[in-house]
């Protein structure tokens, strides 16, 4: 039989012990990489002022930092305006088709562990038209890091209401106020036992880097819901996290192993209520010390989390927990899938005719003479 | 459109299969003609349970036409121990259907007949059908409230197994009813059980989708080879994973279970040893979605499904073709729309598979013909998916999906390599990749895999830029693009052979004035009939399509050269429609939607008339110029 063509995934040697698990097959640049290897030519046609832009200039600007080669990064989009976002950068990418980018990444992932493997989609993407293959490929834990943009709002169709817009929400398609509760995509996320999820907003480059690299590098899937600020169609929807002393009052930061503490000179903290174990919003000074919660992201029980997740604001933003809710380990099902093919091949041999023509053979076989 | 059916039933002497058979035997000729038995139990009357020797056994034949004889062999083997299994299997056809129950297929049993490994797991029964059913629990459960014996709940398990049969092979249930009722008019608890039996074994059959296909193979001399038998979604499997080794690729494979095809995913994913990845998916977009993913990966992602899953894929399809990846999608056909009939087959899918997309997205299509043709069908799918960079379908259908027949096993190395011919350099005169810059003979674009330096490209399924692959509003670019999507497809047929006619008199100058066309699994039952016809004297030509996207070039000529054309199809006409739009031939349609084969004495005596009729008109040209006028 022909030899093998296809690209096939360099000596495990190649693994850097700095880098997380989750691109632990992917091979090195050999010389570093900055920024401009990962702006492609093409010209980016986001409307001026949009949160896109700087969710694309963090994330070209922290992908070399992952030392990883260009050519084995991946980016696969649905349809909105986020996800032109393939087009910008300079690796392998598909822009494809509505809702279903986690079903076609999954289909790259498990076929390739030598790739760095992302899904750009939005609101109405992720949680509308494509909420079953986000599910899944959360469930499923496919090594891939999911950015959804949630701008609460159907930004490319001209502005009608999304799964995350707040209720009431005056839009083309709902001019006396929308009647939908709307999805918290990290609630969702914690239900499909998702095992990284994390919240930034667009205007904290820094923030947004930091947990976007931490996402791509943790084996299994990633979550990262992105607050990203739609100018046109629902310019503002964040702006209580995003102002000077009003968002101190508004940011719930987490940050693994420190007490959950916020708010003008730390007034604020997240206590749990001894009586039915939820957590709340506390004045600092009227709980107990002990009953302030140190934020625990490798928590095994997605219940914590899940609670983190419950207290943002439900209707127009006014407060929400940013940063790293949950960070666990569990086996990925691409790497599961592979090791069974790598199981029953006998350590991957290229596949012998005989046994192929033994196969087709069958237990039973009889011969026609002429 | 199964002229007969031979069901042989085999269990412990103690099972009281007589006693059912001879029911049977004494009631047959009150009760249609259609039920004749063999008893044959043992000399011994008490010979050791659960041994050869107890082994008592009865035929009964299912037949739309008076039976002079119980058949020598079984179509169908229902054992209820290991020793029946054991004693039977020489007595049924290969790729029959065998049902045991499971409750007796214990260690202890198994043992005492000489089976070292139990026959129902190790794979020795892959060449049939093989339902492996709790028979004597699932009977007992159904019977419960009637105030029977364990025993005497459990002998009801015969009619459980018949119920089912009734339900594979459309038998009408009355007769059986009727035959319960009067025979048990003394005994109502006998008679409740037993009726309750065969009800819950009819209605098992019917949830569980179970199919009870034989292939009708025309009788003919066969090439010498080593031959086995095969079904055809086991050949689909194979074929599939012989052309991705064929081109070098490890094999993704995406599917949702569905009736008919499910048995493709369980097929495969047995096969991981091949380099074979199968995913089941959360949904049938998943599925195409998926797979469509792996190629784009470098790998030949395929996708199967039936109907109404194959409608969820059109639109990642879709992609497919905008993105010209390699990959296959398989359609095993069943009664629509909706639904409609998940165990019955039909063919009603060919003009979704051509046209069934948004846009122009042109697809090529390819039917089996026969079960074991379904490999070949699935190498040639792979072959053009990846030579052409193209999502290729291939059509087969409930009939030939569990219809089982020999195959001439080919040897591996006759089949021809398939090179994907990876994009490795940039191919642009600045150095750069022009992702759709195409092969100038099949019009391929280049085939760039993730992780090839300097070949970093976006696919999408926005309109492209036909050298580039960016993003292009332009209009002449479009319809630049849709003609040359097309015109790829359309080269295609520069690959495939000719349409062969077989018509023995053309050569020495007494050909047919009547050309059967098929497509599919038509081709069993047409031939069939043409055979019978010929022996008869009557000449009918007979040819059959294999790719009904694009044709042969040479289809048009061979149309052309019959006074008429007769195209079988199991759809209203779907083939026959295309042929009259393209070619502007009068083909006549030969349309039966009733879930079924079609029925080879039906066939042929449907198609004595069309060539008797075309005769006489041949013959009788003043005539048909007269009438002519006068029109």
């Amino acid at each position: 039989m022909t030899t093998t063509k296809y690209p096939t995934a360099p000596a495990a040697s190649a693994t850097p012990p700095a880098l997380g698990r989750g691109l632990a097959h992917v091979p090195l640049a050999i010389a570093p990489l900055n920024r401009k290897d990962f702006v492609s030519d093409q010209e980016v046609r986001w409307c001026p002022g949009c949160g896109d832009y700087a969710v694309l200039a963090a994330f070209q600007g922290f992908m070399p930092e992952l030392g990883i080669k260009r050519e084995n990064t991946v980016i696969i989009s649905g349809i909105g305006c986020s996800s032109r976002f393939p087009y910008y950068v300079d690796a392998y990418g598909m822009h494809s088709i509505h809702g279903r980018a986690p079903a076609i990444a999954t289909g790259v992932a498990a076929t390739r562990e030598d790739l760095a493997v992302f899904v750009i989609t939005g609101d109405g993407d992720a949680l509308s038209i494509g909420g079953n293959h986000l599910l899944h490929a959360l469930r499923r834990n496919v090594n891939i890091t999911i950015l959804l943009f949630n701008n609460r709002i159907y930004g490319l169709t001209k502005g009608q209401y999304s799964p995350t817009s707040e209720m009431g929400k005056v839009t083309k398609s709902t001019p006396m106020g929308s009647l939908d509760q709307p999805l918290n995509p990290v609630s969702l996320a914690l239900g499909a036992e998702a095992t990284f999820v994390a919240r930034a907003v667009d205007s904290d480059r820094k923030h947004l880097s930091a947990v976007l690299k931490a996402a791509a590098a943790h084996r299994g899937a990633s979550l990262v819901e992105i607050y990203q600020n739609c100018p046109i169609f629902n310019d503002g929807a964040f702006d209580a996290l995003k102002g000077g002393e009003e968002s101190a009052e508004a940011i719930i930061p987490l940050s693994h192993g420190e007490p959950i503490v916020f708010g003008v000179d730390g007034h604020l903290a997240v206590v749990r209520d001894r009586a039915t174990g939820a957590l709340r919003i506390a004045e600092r000074a009227e709980v107990a010390a002990d009953d302030i919660v140190v934020h625990d992201a490798h928590a095994e029980d997605p219940s914590y989390a899940f609670a983190l997740s419950r207290l943002s604001s439900a209707g127009h933003l006014q407060r929400s927990p940013i940063g790293v809710f949950r960070d666990v380990q569990r086996p990925s099902y691409d790497d599961e899938a592979r090791e069974q093919v790598r199981t029953a091949r006998g350590n991957g041999e290229d596949v012998d005719d005989a046994s192929l023509q033994e196969l087709l053979y069958g237990q039973d076989t009889w011969e026609v003479s002429a | 459109m199964l002229n007969r059916v031979v069901i042989r039933f085999a269990g412990d002497s103690g099972d009281g299969m007589q006693l059912t058979g001879d029911r049977f035997t004494a009631e047959a000729a009150s009760f249609g003609n259609d039920i004749s038995t063999l008893p044959n139990f043992p000399a011994e009357i008490r010979a050791p349970q659960g041994t050869i020797p107890g082994v008592s056994s009865f035929q009964v034949h299912f037949a739309d036409f008076d039976i002079v004889t119980p058949g020598d062999t079984a179509d169908v083997l229902v054992a209820m121990n290991p020793a029946a299994l054991k004693a039977s299997i020489p007595q049924l056809k290969r790729g029959g259907l065998i049902i045991v129950d499971t409750a007796e297929f214990t260690k202890r049993n198994l043992t005492k007949v000489g089976y070292e490994r139990n026959p129902l797991e190790d794979g020795s029964l892959d060449d049939y059908q093989l339902h492996a059913l709790d028979l004597t629990g699932m009977t007992v459960a159904a019977v419960q409230g009637f105030g029977l014996t364990r025993k005497d709940a459990s002998r009801a398990k015969n009619m459980f197994a018949l119920g089912l049969l009734s339900w594979l092979y459309n038998r009408d249930t009355d007769t059986t009813l009727k035959f319960l009722s009067e025979k048990f008019a003394g005994k109502p608890q006998l008679r409740d059980a037993n009726i309750t039996a065969f009800r819950t074994g009819y209605a098992f059959g019917e949830t569980t989708e179970t199919f009870g296909v034989t292939y009708q193979v025309a009788p003919a001399p066969m090439p010498a080879g080593r031959y086995r038998q095969i079904s055809g979604n086991v050949a689909l499997a194979y074929g599939l994973v012989v052309g991705a080794q064929k081109a070098g690729l490890p094999l993704f494979f995406g599917a949702y279970p569905i009736t008919p095809a499910s048995d493709v995913l369980h097929t495969l994913s047995k096969l991981k040893r091949f380099n074979v990845m199968t995913f089941q998916a959360e949904d049938e977009i998943a599925a195409a979605g998926s797979a469509l993913g792996a190629s784009f990966a470098g790998r030949l992602g395929v996708t199967a499904s039936s109907g109404p899953g194959i409608a969820l894929k059109s639109e990642t399809i879709s992609l497919a073709v905008m993105t010209e990846l390699p990959m296959v999608i398989c359609d095993v056909q069943r009664s629509g729309p909706s639904t409609g009939m998940p165990t019955k087959t039909e063919q009603a899918d060919l003009l979704m598979a051509l046209y069934g997309r948004h846009g122009e997205a042109p697809v090529p299509v390819i039917a089996a013909q026969s079960p074991a043709d379904c490999f070949d069908t699935a190498v040639e799918a792979v072959r053009v998916a990846v030579e052409y960079r193209t999502p290729v379908f291939v059509l087969t259908d409930g009939y030939l999906a569990n219809g089982a027949e020999p195959w001439r096993v080919p040897q591996l190395t006759t089949i021809p390599a398939i090179d994907p011919q990876f994009a490795t350099e940039p191919n642009g005169p600045k150095g750069e990749f022009l992702p759709y810059l195409r092969d100038e003979e099949t019009l391929a674009r280049p085939w760039a895999a993730p992780g090839t330096p300097g070949l970093e490209h976006r696919l999408g399924g926005i309109e492209k830029d036909a050298r580039t692959g960016n993003i292009s509003y332009d209009p002449a670019n479009h319809e630049l693009m849709t003609d040359t999507r097309q015109a790829k497809v359309d080269g295609i047929a520069r690959t495939i052979p000719p349409l062969e006619v077989d018509d023995p008199g053309r050569e020495s100058g007494d050909g047919a004035r009547v050309l059967v066309l098929g497509w599919g699994s038509t081709y069993g039952p047409a031939l069939a009939a043409i055979r019978r016809m010929r022996k008869t004297g009557t000449k009918v030509a007979h040819a059959q399509l294999r790719w009904l996207n694009p044709f042969p070039a040479n289809l048009g000529e061979v149309l052309r050269s019959y006074d008429k054309v007769v195209v079988p199809e199991m759809n209203l006409g779907q083939l026959a429609m295309l042929l009259r739009a393209k070619y502007l031939v009068d083909v006549q349609s030969y349309s039966r939607v009733r879930g079924l084969p079609i029925s080879v004495d039906e066939f042929e005596a449907d198609l004595f008339e069309i060539v008797r009729e075309v005769e006489a008109r041949a013959l009788a040209p003043e005539t048909e110029t007269s009438e002519g006028a006068l029109q």
